[in-house]
């Protein structure tokens, strides 16, 4: 490790156990900072906030003082027979003290409620959006389960922090501080005995937190393993049945939610340490102090009231003991938490958005790539250097065997990635100086993939132009094909797709997908193996549909079914990342290549 | 729920016992101070001093002690306890068949195993324990204060009045916006599942913010309820708060009427005024524990939701021995669960031992559901199915997913390596039944990424393009050498160089096997020996594929790739 600073940038630590120290105060200050970042806009508030709990909690720590008022001033007179006035006295400031910790106390329980609500909505909306920023080189590494774990139960164990823990350290600190000066003020030398054990407390409080913070990193991860394994197989839980999977799922999950309980036993043996250590170094004091108060008391040094509340007071000095190191607890937790989440938030998109943007009102279409080399892995380049120039309305097929960097070409027009080297330029503006909203609106692309969202097929449909109208979405749907079996549905373009359009059959996503793109509208139209999973006739519907659409925009079709690629006014054929041959489908059909023999060989397969 | 707790009944036992002893020292430490006061301290008997700062400390050693004993042996039950739940609801999630899984959004699922779990856990390890502790002290310093002077331990007593009667009432309200919350998660954690998975298409249309928005109104919902929520506790807790100290207004002032009236000793008042303030954090940390135990109760009802629900597909008794593979459809009809009109109705084919049919049919028209049929992805809602007589549903869910092997036409890859993906259950396959599998679907491109068969292939294998892992899922359902082989359309990602190999490796792996090809394309449908065409949800026509095209119009529609042949296309143009 040369430069900890660089290495341990964004979500590198994540699946490290033991960190060095260099690294984990480098994480530390990180999470600190977005700590900070996050209280930031609540500075007014919380200086309220800390001032209701002062008032609240004076008021709280006068009522076992005053108590001792009433028995050493207030009984005595009237024992004299002198009145009870001072006791009536003692007894009404008693119950104001009541109202004024209740009222304060409310107070504080809202306000500090509605911060900490505040503070978890805000991160919530960073880190999604974050999240939606992020490259899809990142989200291809770090799969959707951490995401989700992230946006769960990270967050959860933040909120955890936010409601209970800063009510009880609050308050634990004040009565803390404010138990010690009262003992003091009651008697000094008494006070002193008290206090004697201090430092030993937080010598003890530093061994606690220096071991929970790793216990509380290793929860945070295992806790994340669970979850990741958890959300594939209910994704793919198809597969997992069909395939009698659920044996060896059942043995890693037991495995991953073993070493979670593991994780988590440490930290309740951490706790069961460290809460009657405590305990015990109060209690021994209170011994202490009994024994020494009591012998000042017989000596007339210090008066019975004194003693008693002296008694009283050690109680509440380390009750909240216990308090912070609940505290310190979900302290740790979120800790680790906020470690994850501002790794995430340190991750930059690999494909950057430009600070200045070129504005590009509306895209004609002309894409051309200048020298691009573009590499997965540095040894085996995808594409080593392309030129290729597609003039506005072109439609272009691409053909190629697995592999020979079609898919990677469409990404790259698609700005899902950057190219290694050279430019990608569409009108003649840099891709990367675009920004995205004008890059999307002008560039389009669909996969085999059609990802539907849950909701109405015309949600689905909508995803393409979110302000399209009823009529516009039946447009849509209409011009590809897809309105008949829509209207077919239970409840037309009101049904509810289910989970991912698990009701709809693999044509049907596909066509919805098609669908949504041409609402889209793009000046740049990507086509990846969008048609692989129609039927003839719907395939042909699509077909007829695409002559219209592409008439008048660029395309980009990728299809292994070369009636597509019929449609096409000019045929690229890409092998080993480069194009070998580019023509017109007629032109090359004649000729003798690879695509004239493609093209016999599908002539053939229709037999 | 109490099948779980059974196991820990011996240790639960020791935890209670210890909480008690503990509650019994931190008790007696107060009173040991009384003792000081109005022992040695009133009569100046300096000799008695020691013997009880000796006595106090003793019990503070031993509070100390209990203290650990209980948290140590918690640790054991508690999280066993959560593990083995979560155990279990994974194992019948893995159960419930894929109706099931259609309905339920995996971010309502995984709220359960992970939020509501913990839910359940810090009630046990805290809540509950606490809750009786809360409850035992307060009835136990009552009671000690009802010995100590009654007319004012009555006073004491009384003071619970309203503090139970208004958190009956909190608990009602509290229990339903809890609730609401938790689903409001589960929502949540669904919209950030969808986002993350569909991450591609949302990055192609560039609905970034459309995406956000609505992650925001529902992060916003969960904002509103758990403003609720916080609002409601606080006045609650707030309420919890003010009657001890209220009540010990009171205490102080008739308790020092009646020292001066002789019926209460001094000491006697100071220590019931330190045993009385010792309620107010009982108390007022009891509206926190409740607030936790109906978190705890509506957690442990969404997991029981779905532990309740009975997987519909049950495990049959037969195992099928030396299966012939003979596959009959009879009159099987298939409802999507609330649909008015069945997928498929009345349908009847019969594949015969060794031989291969294609399923042609249009876009919707049920193909995959009949395929879901056999492996009993999904149970026909009326009719059967059957292989070699035996309906399905009488076969060992083992046995039968033995039988049937199904190449989907989504992949569904993991994000594991490519030998654990080829293997899934299957895990006693050599070498060599690999590399033919891997051979059979053309999938040799395997031993061309970094490493090999053991190079993990991201999430939904989405580093690989749509043919290779068409490829792979092909591979994973020839490995295991199934008596019944089910194609839903596999190849159609394929490039027509690399079909026709995989066709040709796959004529030779169905001349032994039962064959089911779901297919669009001519190419495909040759694989097989029949073609029967599916139409409104039944088998209209079987025959050979040149039979079909001959004699069936509709076949013709839907095969046929020259457009010319289709009668349709004048009126369609």
């Amino acid at each position: 490790m040369t430069t900890p600073t660089k290495a341990w940038r964004g979500v590198a630590s994540e699946e490290q156990d033991e960190l060095d120290e260099k690294v984990s105060v480098l994480l530390r200050e990180r999470s600190r900072k977005l700590l900070g970042d996050l209280l930031k806009p609540h500075k007014k508030q919380i200086a309220v906030l800390t001032a209701i709990i002062i008032v609240s909690n004076m008021a709280g720590l006068a009522i076992p003082y005053l108590v001792k008022v009433g028995i050493d001033e207030g009984i005595p007179p009237m024992l004299k027979g002198t009145g009870t006035g001072t006791l009536l006295t003692v007894v009404g400031v008693i119950l104001a003290a009541a109202a004024t910790q209740a009222l304060t106390r409310q107070a504080f329980l809202k306000l500090s409620g509605r911060i900490g609500q505040d503070i978890l909505l805000e991160l919530r909306r960073r880190v999604f959006d974050h999240f939606q920023r992020l490259s899809l080189s990142f989200h291809e590494k770090y799969t959707s389960g951490r995401v989700i774990s992230r946006l769960t139960s990270d967050i959860e164990a933040i909120a955890e922090l936010l409601q209970s823990g800063f009510d009880g350290l609050v308050t634990a600190v004040l009565t803390m501080f404010g138990t010690a000066a009262l003992l003091i003020v009651l008697d000094l030398h008494l006070g002193l005995l008290a206090l004697i054990p201090l430092p030993l407390l937080l010598l003890f409080t530093r061994w606690f937190r220096r071991q929970s913070a790793i216990v509380y990193r290793r929860t945070r991860e295992t806790v994340a393993l669970v979850i990741v394994h958890f959300v594939e197989s209910m994704t793919g839980i198809r597969a997992v049945q069909a395939f009698r999977r659920e044996h060896r799922n059942q043995e890693i999950f037991k495995q991953l939610n073993a070493d979670y309980r593991d994780a988590n036993a440490r930290s309740m043996q951490l706790l069961a340490i460290f809460m009657p250590g405590i305990k015990l170094i109060g209690n021994v004091t209170v011994a202490g102090v009994l024994v020494y108060g009591g012998w000042l008391a017989l000596h007339q040094e210090v008066t019975v009231g004194v003693l008693a509340a002296f008694l009283l007071y050690l109680r509440q000095f380390y009750e909240p003991m216990q308090e912070i190191s609940q505290f310190y607890n979900t302290l740790q937790s979120a800790g680790a938490a906020l470690e994850k989440l501002s790794g995430v938030l340190e991750e930059r998109p690999a494909v950057p958005e430009p600070r200045k943007p070129t504005p590009l009102e509306s895209a004609r279409g002309k894409v051309r790539f200048e020298d691009v080399r573009f590499a997965y892995t540095e040894e085996m380049p995808i594409l080593p250097k392309l030129d290729l120039t597609i003039p506005a309305g072109q439609s272009v097929a691409l053909v190629g065997a697995t592999g020979a960097g079609k898919t990677t070409l469409a990404k790259l027009i698609s700005r899902f990635y950057d190219p290694a080297e050279g430019r990608v330029l569409l009108d003649g503006v840099d891709l990367t100086v675009l920004d995205e909203p004008t890059l999307r609106r002008a560039v389009v692309m669909v996969t085999q993939e059609n990802f539907l969202f849950s909701g109405t097929v015309a949600d689905n449909i909508r995803f393409g132009r979110p302000d399209a109208t009823d009529r516009e979405v039946r447009e849509a749907a209409k011009a590809i094909g897809a309105h008949e079996f829509i209207s077919a549905l239970p409840d037309g373009y009101d049904t509810e797709v289910g989970k991912r359009g698990g009701r709809m059959s693999a044509g049907q996503r596909q066509l919805v997908a098609f669908a949504r793109a041409f609402l889209a509208d793009p000046a740049v139209l990507i086509l990846d193996e969008a048609t692989s999973s129609l039927d003839v006739p719907s395939e042909r519907l699509v077909q007829r549909a695409l002559r219209t659409i592409l008439a008048d925009r660029t395309a980009l079709i990728i299809a292994h079914r070369l009636s597509t690629v019929e449609i096409a006014d000019r045929v690229l054929v890409m092998e080993r990342g480069e194009i070998v041959e580019d023509g017109h489908p007629d032109e090359l059909i004649a000729a003798s290549g690879r695509f004239a023999s493609l093209h016999r060989a599908w002539i053939e397969s229709l037999s | 729920m109490k099948g779980y707790l059974r196991p820990y009944i011996g240790k639960l036992v020791f935890i209670w016992l210890v909480a008690l002893l503990g509650i019994g020292a931190s008790i007696a430490l107060p009173l040991i101070g009384k003792e000081v006061i109005d022992g040695p301290v009133a009569h100046g008997d300096q000799g008695a001093l020691l013997p009880l700062g000796l006595l106090a400390l003793g019990v503070g050693v031993l509070e100390a002690l209990l203290t650990f004993l209980r948290r140590w042996a918690q640790v054991g039950p508690v999280l066993g306890l959560e593990t083995r739940i979560r155990d279990d609801l994974y194992r019948h999630l893995q159960r419930l068949p894929m109706a099931f899984h259609n309905e339920w959004q995996s971010g309502q699922l995984l709220s359960r195993a992970t939020t509501d779990l913990s839910a359940i856990r810090r009630f046990l390890g805290f809540g509950m324990l606490f809750l009786v502790m809360n409850i035992l002290q307060l009835t136990t310093v009552t009671i000690v204060l009802l010995n100590m002077y009654w007319p004012l331990g009555l006073l004491v007593a009384g003071s619970a009045v309203p503090i139970v009667v208004v958190s009956l009432r909190f608990e009602k309200r509290y229990i339903l916006i809890s609730r609401r919350v938790q689903d409001e998660q589960g929502d949540l954690a669904t919209l950030v599942e969808e986002s993350a998975i569909g991450i591609r298409t949302i990055k192609a249309f560039g609905r970034r913010h459309h995406v956000f928005d609505s992650f925001d109104d529902s992060a916003l919902k969960v904002y509103g309820t758990s403003m609720e929520k916080v609002r409601h506790s606080a006045r609650f807790f707030t309420f919890l708060e003010v009657i001890p100290n209220f009540t010990l207004a009171l205490v102080l002032l008739l308790g020092a009427l009646a020292v001066g009236g002789g019926d209460l000793s001094l000491g006697t008042l100071v220590a019931f005024t330190t045993l009385m303030l010792q309620l107010v954090w009982p108390i007022a940390s009891l509206g926190y524990i409740l607030a936790m135990s109906q978190e705890a109760m509506t957690a442990a009802d969404r997991v029981m939701e779905v532990m309740d629900t009975v997987p519909e597909i049950q495990d049959g008794a037969d195992t099928a021995r030396e299966p012939r593979g003979h596959l009959r459809f009879e009159g099987v009809e298939y409802r999507f669960p609330g649909a008015e009109s069945p997928v498929l109705d009345d349908l009847w084919l019969e594949v015969r031992p060794g031989e291969t049919v294609a399923v042609v049919g249009a876009t919707g028209s049920g193909k995959t559901t009949l395929t879901s049929l056999v492996p009993r992805l999904l149970d026909p809602t009326g009719g059967r199915v059957t292989i070699d007589g035996h309906d399905v549903r009488e076969l060992e869910l083992g046995s039968l997913r033995q039988i049937v092997a199904t190449a989907f036409e989504e992949p569904t890859l993991f994000s594991m390596s490519v030998r654990e993906n080829l293997t899934l259950g299957h895990l006693d396959s050599s070498e060599e039944e690999l590399d033919a599998a891997i051979r059979t679907a053309q999938a040799q491109f395997v031993y061309d990424l970094p490493w090999g068969l053991d190079t993990r292939i991201g999430e939904q294998g989405m580093s690989l393009s749509g043919g290779q892992r068409q490829r792979l899922a092909l591979a994973r359902a020839v490995l295991s050498k199934p008596r019944i082989l089910v194609l839903d359309d596999t190849l159609s990602a394929l490039d027509v160089e690399t079909e026709a190999l995989v066709e040709e490796a796959l004529r030779r792996v169905l001349r032994d096997a039962t064959g089911i090809v779901v297919a669009h394309r001519a190419s495909t449908v040759l694989l097989a020996d029949k073609v029967a065409l599916l139409r409104g949800g039944t088998i209209t026509h079987v025959g050979t594929h040149h039979e079909l095209l001959e004699a069936v119009p509709e076949y013709r529609e839907l095969l046929a790739q020259d457009a010319d042949l289709d009668p349709s296309e004048g009126a369609l143009r």
